[in-house]
């Protein structure tokens, strides 16, 4: 069946199910008796099987399938929820998760699922044992079919909301040459129309046309019969249409248990006028999904426009027309306003990122038998995708340094007169042009000399420095290369690999890192970052015949300073800045310009930071600050020593980016 | 399948006084000489970035990939921007004015010296009535690790 068109959205919604499952599992670990809850769930986890099975995918349709099960007892109160029951069910999620994974990477997601399964199997028999026969169902009978007690409950609640039940008999002609597209198409009306319950034989072997001429439906519709017919007869090469209304089978066994467990949905019910209402609010507020690539074609466009605009800009400038001027200011603005419209386009919520964390905290909390409560604030905030996209590792890295090393075991807690219970909160708020993300948690915060004595031990610092660092300087440390070391892996924030590749992954996208940290009460990092990592802000210099761009977010400031100012000590070129003595470096030499002007009697200076330290850069000329579009180099050139990238300049030049990150060592 | 072989269209251009052929299903385009911004710290052969219609595009001079002497531009010089893998490239050349239709089986597997060009580089060699025409391997000659190589030695 070719269902890839299909995928992209599967694979959407796939997650989208995944993480209500996931969010209501949570939900129901804090409030076990609220069935509202395991409503939610139930019902993700039944869109999911659906969804699985349409698309063929066959242990994901199994695994969902029994998690459903499982749900399904615990819906009917013959399960408790237990924290058993929850690890289960989230590591079922996670398996899900996974193999949706695999799906959305081109694999054919298979996955060893029988562990989970058993398990799932396990706690949904310690209850119930004769349900099980039920079940299994017999594939391929005529007549009635058998269903199971899921299905059963399924149809007893249409029944109630005045929804028809049928089994169709659908007999495809004797000549018909492409069954599975037929039943693909028959699958495709009715899945309009209502929702297929069951079918006979099953999905898949439908699908891989291992069945005969004729196959059996079971259909929830709010359609009569005759219209249904209608539109399936509609399909070419199908011979008979065969509607038979359903009756819950078990209807007077299960009186008295629906009686029981009508309870808990009419309770859902109820609250059901007000959810609704709630959705109806949010749909008023209309979406469409539009592809990712459209998005950046319209962004690759605009950059274009973006770099003609810097050339009409230029050309006004130099005509010095009163019309054009005018006229190309207000291009200019309206651009910039389309600039600020395609950007919101492309951003997506943190959401997307912050939403594994909480699954993840729990779980770390009891490897390290700690209790720690994880509290998410603007989740909504928005962020361009390729920051998104990059955000998750450092964010996953400092969240486990704080579990791991910030919050104390409960006992130690509670003996410094704190809470058993440690909170880690995880913020995100837009201010001015960037977004900020905080992690902090009321843990011991950072201890100064023991950190002061590693980086001694591990040569970060000399013992000369050591003395006339500040408090933050000793927190940041926490951040230097070189400071965690191999020998103190352990299984969670160690892994071998510092903090300072946390620094590096946000420096890179052009964002910085802070700690503030106070002991015995807890540490908290800052991340600030660009909203964009498209269109950047940069200050234009020339060396020679070359012209450079620094990013502007690297800028302390400018200078122009005489030869006479240049020091130099121990054979490095130094100036003096502010209080300070800071190294020079001669981008003439460093890019090994050509025809650069050297030593001129006045050396134009670009002073640039890199987290605490700070360099000047010496160019030839400045030319101004300027917006431009960050491009790469292609994949022909990788990991060019001090330069990012280009961008093209409004005389259709290419000027390259400099990389201050890498020319401060 | 019929027991013709298959026929491949050769652009073929000129690098000193030998002819070379790549097939024209690698070809994006074929430019005049662009602007080119230098990159520093880079091998020799790379000649730098083109702004290939707002695609910032890198070349590499051919003749010098190959270690051949370097010669001027000239009026005739050509940029053949091939597509490989997920690589766009220029690369330089004296000339590229010509088209053939080249029969898969007259294709030859190079004799050990050919040309001034490392066998490395060549998929096979091609008889064109009188003349001889050169297939570059575009995998070998395009490859990164040799940039990376040649760079790190630079240093």
């Amino acid at each position: 069946m070719e269902t890839n068109q299909y995928l992209g959205i599967f694979i959407d919604e796939s997650n989208e199910n995944l993480q209500k499952v996931n969010d209501g599992l949570l939900d129901l670990e804090k409030d076990p008796t609220n069935m509202e809850h395991i409503e939610v769930i139930f019902r993700a986890a039944h869109t999911l099987k659906g969804m699985s099975a349409t698309m063929g995918y066959e242990d994901l349709t199994t695994l969902t399938h029994q998690m459903e099960d499982v749900l399904d007892l615990v819906r009917n109160g013959e399960l408790a929820v237990s924290a058993q029951l929850l690890d289960i069910l989230l590591n079922a999620v996670e398996k899900l998760e996974e193999m949706v994974g695999d799906i959305s990477a081109g694999g054919d997601g298979e996955s060893t699922i029988q562990p989970i399964l058993s398990q799932l199997k396990a706690i949904g028999e310690i209850e119930e044992s004769a349900d099980e026969a039920v079940t299994s169902t017999e594939d391929g009978v005529n007549g009635q079919l058998t269903l199971d007690s899921f299905e059963e409950t399924v149809i007893s609640q249409a029944n109630s909301e005045g929804l028809h039940t049928y089994q169709l008999t659908i007999q495809l002609t004797d000549d018909c040459l492409l069954k599975a597209a037929r039943v693909y198409m028959v699958f495709g009306i009715l899945e309009k129309e209502g929702e297929v319950i069951k079918s006979v034989p099953s999905v898949e072997t439908l699908e891989s046309e291992e069945f005969d001429h004729q196959f059996d439906v079971v259909f929830v519709t709010s359609v009569n019969e005759k219209e249904l017919k209608d539109k399936i007869m509609k399909v070419s090469e199908i011979k008979q249409v065969n509607i038979q209304p359903i009756k819950s089978v078990n209807d007077h066994e299960e009186t008295d248990n629906k009686e029981m467990d009508r309870t808990p949905r009419e309770q859902a019910s109820k609250e059901a006028p007000n959810n609704s209402d709630k959705k109806r609010k949010q749909s008023a507020n209309k979406t469409i999904r539009v592809n990712i690539d459209r998005l950046d074609a319209l962004m690759n466009l605009f950059e274009e426009l973006v770099i003609d605009r810097g050339r009409l800009e230029q050309i006004a400038s130099e005509m010095e027309h009163s019309d054009l001027t005018e006229t190309v200011g207000r291009m200019s603005r309206i651009s910039g306003d389309l600039q600020s419209i395609i950007l919101t386009m492309r951003m997506v919520p943190i959401e997307q990122v912050f939403n594994r964390f909480p699954r993840m905290v729990r779980q770390l909390a009891r490897e390290l038998q700690k209790d720690i409560q994880l509290d998410i604030e603007g989740a909504e905030t928005e962020l361009d995708r390729t920051v998104i996209d990059e955000i998750g590792d450092p964010l996953v890295h400092l969240i486990r340094n704080s579990l791991d090393h910030g919050i104390e075991m409960p006992e130690v807690r509670e003996k410094n007169g704190k809470n058993r219970q440690g909170h880690v909160l995880l913020k995100a708020y837009h201010s001015g042009n960037h977004v900020y993300v905080e992690i902090s948690d009321d843990g011991q915060g950072i201890n100064r000399e023991k950190v002061l004595n590693k980086a001694l031990e591990n040569q970060v610092v000399t013992p000369e420095q050591a003395n006339q660092l500040s408090d933050r300087q000793i927190d940041e440390l926490i951040l230097a290369s070189g400071f965690s070391t191999a020998d103190e892996v352990s299984d969670l924030s160690g892994r071998g690999v510092g903090l300072d590749v946390v620094k590096n992954t946000i420096e890179s996208l052009g964002g910085t890192i802070e700690i503030a940290s106070e002991e015995g009460k807890g540490t908290t990092f800052t991340i600030q970052l660009p909203l964009t990592l498209s269109i950047i802000s940069v200050m234009l210099s020339t060396v020679g015949s070359e012209t450079y761009a620094v990013p502007l977010s690297t800028i302390i400031e400018t200078a122009i300073i005489n030869q006479d100012e240049i020091v130099t000590i121990q054979g490095q070129k130094m100036m003096h800045f502010k209080e300070s003595v800071i190294p020079l470096i001669f981008l003439r030499e460093v890019l090994d310009v050509p025809d650069s002007n050297n030593a001129p009697d006045k050396e134009s200076v670009i002073i640039v930071r890199k987290g605490e330290q700070v360099a000047g850069l010496v160019v030839d000329s400045l030319i101004g600050q300027q917006e431009v579009v960050l491009k790469n180099l292609g994949n022909y050139l990788t990991s060019i020593f001090a330069i990012s990238g280009a961008t093209i300049l409004g005389d259709g030049e290419v000027a390259l980016i400099i990389d201050t990150h890498s020319l401060i060592k | 399948m019929s027991e013709v072989s298959k026929e491949i269209k050769v652009i073929v251009f000129r690098l000193q006084n030998e002819e070379y052929g790549v097939p024209i299903d690698y070809i994006g385009s074929i430019e005049r000489m662009l602007e080119i911004t230098r990159i520093p710290n880079t091998p020799k052969f790379i000649k730098g970035v083109i702004n290939l219609r707002g695609i910032v595009t890198p070349v590499i001079d051919l003749r010098e990939r190959f270690g051949m002497e370097t010669s001027e531009y000239s009026s005739r010089s050509r940029m053949i921007i091939v597509q490989i893998d997920d690589k766009e490239v220029g690369m330089i050349v004296d000339e590229a004015n010509d088209v053939v239709d080249l029969r898969e089986d007259a294709i030859e597997t190079p004799p050990e010296v050919i040309g001034s060009v490392d066998t490395d580089y060549v998929r096979g060699v091609a008889k064109l009535d009188d003349r001889l025409l050169i297939l570059l391997n575009l995998d070998r000659v395009l490859s990164n690790e040799e940039v990376s190589q040649l760079s790190a030695v630079e240093k």
